[in-house]
């Protein structure tokens, strides 16, 4: 617009006088990342609620359209499951029967996975990264619920990822899909150590890759991998998936493999928070006790 | 002063609805780019200025939230807003398919520079997967979701220009 009052504006100068402050910031906050965190939790407290408000009109809009969509399909459903009902509430009786002889057997075998006692805090997953190349997505739980960076996350039995940011009321998490991360597995069977790193190529089939594995491990198709005790920030045993496509590498001394999550990503609304971090590598004892 | 508010407004809002409503219209694992539509679509229709000042603010809202260094978008965002403004010189109120065809060469060129930024240093080499998986389908979709949004994003600008005019 040419009609600027008094002065006349030059465009070129305030590109330049831009591209500057942007390599200020970007300067800055490589050097000092700490310095913008009140800057993010600001900001981010702000939009996290409208972005919360969203996802529910979302998803309430979503449910409506749903059920106007299906309901004559749930009535004449409703009917078929009626019918099912009675049948499945004997065969539930013959179940329940066979449920308290395997709780014993649990109970002798001790089959209890060692995970299962974390303490953990449920969370919604409440917003995705902007762009389509990673897999990192916010969570509606933050440090007012206890939550700390390096925090892993979970859905169902499988590993999820970890928090890579976490703010008064919201965190980061990065899903180990995701083509930056990296965790030290290990086959449960065999004890072997493997890498699980995401790759953003084999994403859409919903695999990992595992590399590293010993040239001598014996594995098969089919094993689980659980995170393992040399990972430094993942605790010890967590269900990461199941293992494919076992190959020898051109050099002879490691192996690669596909991995299947255990955890569906596609459909991840709800996740835990295992809220036990995994204790730090110290060289020297803390100074005081209570620095955080 | 109006307008800085409205278009304060805008870039929210876009950025809210692309961060959120992700679950709810992503096709084939790709969002659209509604950040890039303002941006280009201001520049085109407001000039080099309001383009840059508007890509910087919203390049910056993205580096805030999800950026690992801040300004590194911000900057992006203002050099494409810039570009965008040349197009100011051949803006037309009625052509509705010249401003699609920046858009797409705007995402093109912010895509590849992210391919570069984020992939390629890290030593992904493989191009042509990632152009064909991520940056070809997301054109397409940004294209597709701006024929309505530059249309609004017209609108809204067609009623603050007759409001200044009636004011003066």
């Amino acid at each position: 617009m040419r009609r600027r009052k008094g002065f006349r504006f030059n465009p070129k100068h305030g590109l330049i006088a831009g591209v500057i402050l942007c390599l200020i910031l970007i300067i800055l906050s490589f050097r000092f990342g700490e310095l913008f965190y009140p800057v993010r939790n600001a900001v981010g407290t702000v939009i996290t609620p409208m972005q919360k408000g969203i996802n529910t009109v979302g998803i309430f809009i979503a449910d409506k359209l749903e059920t106007l969509k299906s309901i004559r399909e749930l009535t004449e459903e409703n009917k078929r499951l009626k019918e099912q009902v009675s049948v499945l509430s004997y065969e539930n009786k013959l179940l329940l029967q066979n449920k308290y002889e395997l709780d014993e057997l649990r109970k002798l075998y001790e089959l209890d996975q060692k995970y299962l006692d974390y303490p953990k805090v449920a969370a919604r997953i409440i917003d995705k990264d902007t762009n389509n190349w990673y897999n990192v997505f916010t969570i509606d739980k933050g440090t007012k619920d206890g939550l700390a960076v390096d925090m892993n996350v979970m859905a169902g039995n499988g590993l999820v990822g970890i928090i890579t940011e976490c703010y008064y009321n919201h965190a980061k998490v990065r899903a180990i899909i995701d083509d930056k991360s990296a965790i030290w597995g290990m086959f449960l069977k065999t004890s072997d150590t493997c890498l699980v790193q995401g790759d953003l190529k084999l994403m859409e089939d919903g695999k990992i890759r595992v590399s590293f594995i010993s040239k001598d491990a014996e594995i098969e198709d089919g094993y689980e991998v659980v995170t393992a005790h040399t990972s430094p920030k993942y605790l010890q045993g967590i269900l990461i998936g199941y293992v494919s496509d076992i190959k020898l590498d051109s050099n002879n001394m490691t192996k690669t493999a596909y991995l299947t999550p255990a955890v569906d990503f596609q459909r991840l609304s709800e996740v835990l928070i295992i809220t036990e971090l995994k204790e730090p590598l110290l060289k020297e004892p803390p100074e005081n006790a209570i620095n955080e | 002063m109006k307008r800085a508010i409205i278009y304060f407004l805008e870039i929210i809002i876009c950025f809210v609805l692309q961060s959120s409503l992700y679950q709810f219209i992503n096709l084939a694992n790709v969002m659209p780019n509604l950040l890039i539509i303002l941006v280009v679509a201001t520049a085109y229709m407001r000039g080099k200025t309001t383009g840059m000042t508007v890509g910087f603010f919203s390049g910056l809202l993205v580096d805030i939230q999800f950026g690992n260094l801040i300004g590194l978008y911000a900057l992006l965002m203002m050099l494409i807003g810039y570009v965008a403004g040349f197009a100011n010189k051949i803006y037309s109120r009625d052509d509705y398919t010249l401003p699609l065809f920046f858009i797409a060469i705007a995402d093109f060129v912010y895509q590849f520079l992210y391919y570069i930024l984020e992939f390629l240093i890290r030593g992904r080499l493989d191009f042509l997967y990632y152009l064909r998986a991520k940056i070809l389908p997301e054109i397409i979709y940004t294209v597709a979701v701006s024929v309505i949004l530059y249309k609004l994003l017209h609108m809204i600008n067609h009623c603050l220009d007759r409001n200044e005019n009636e004011e003066e």
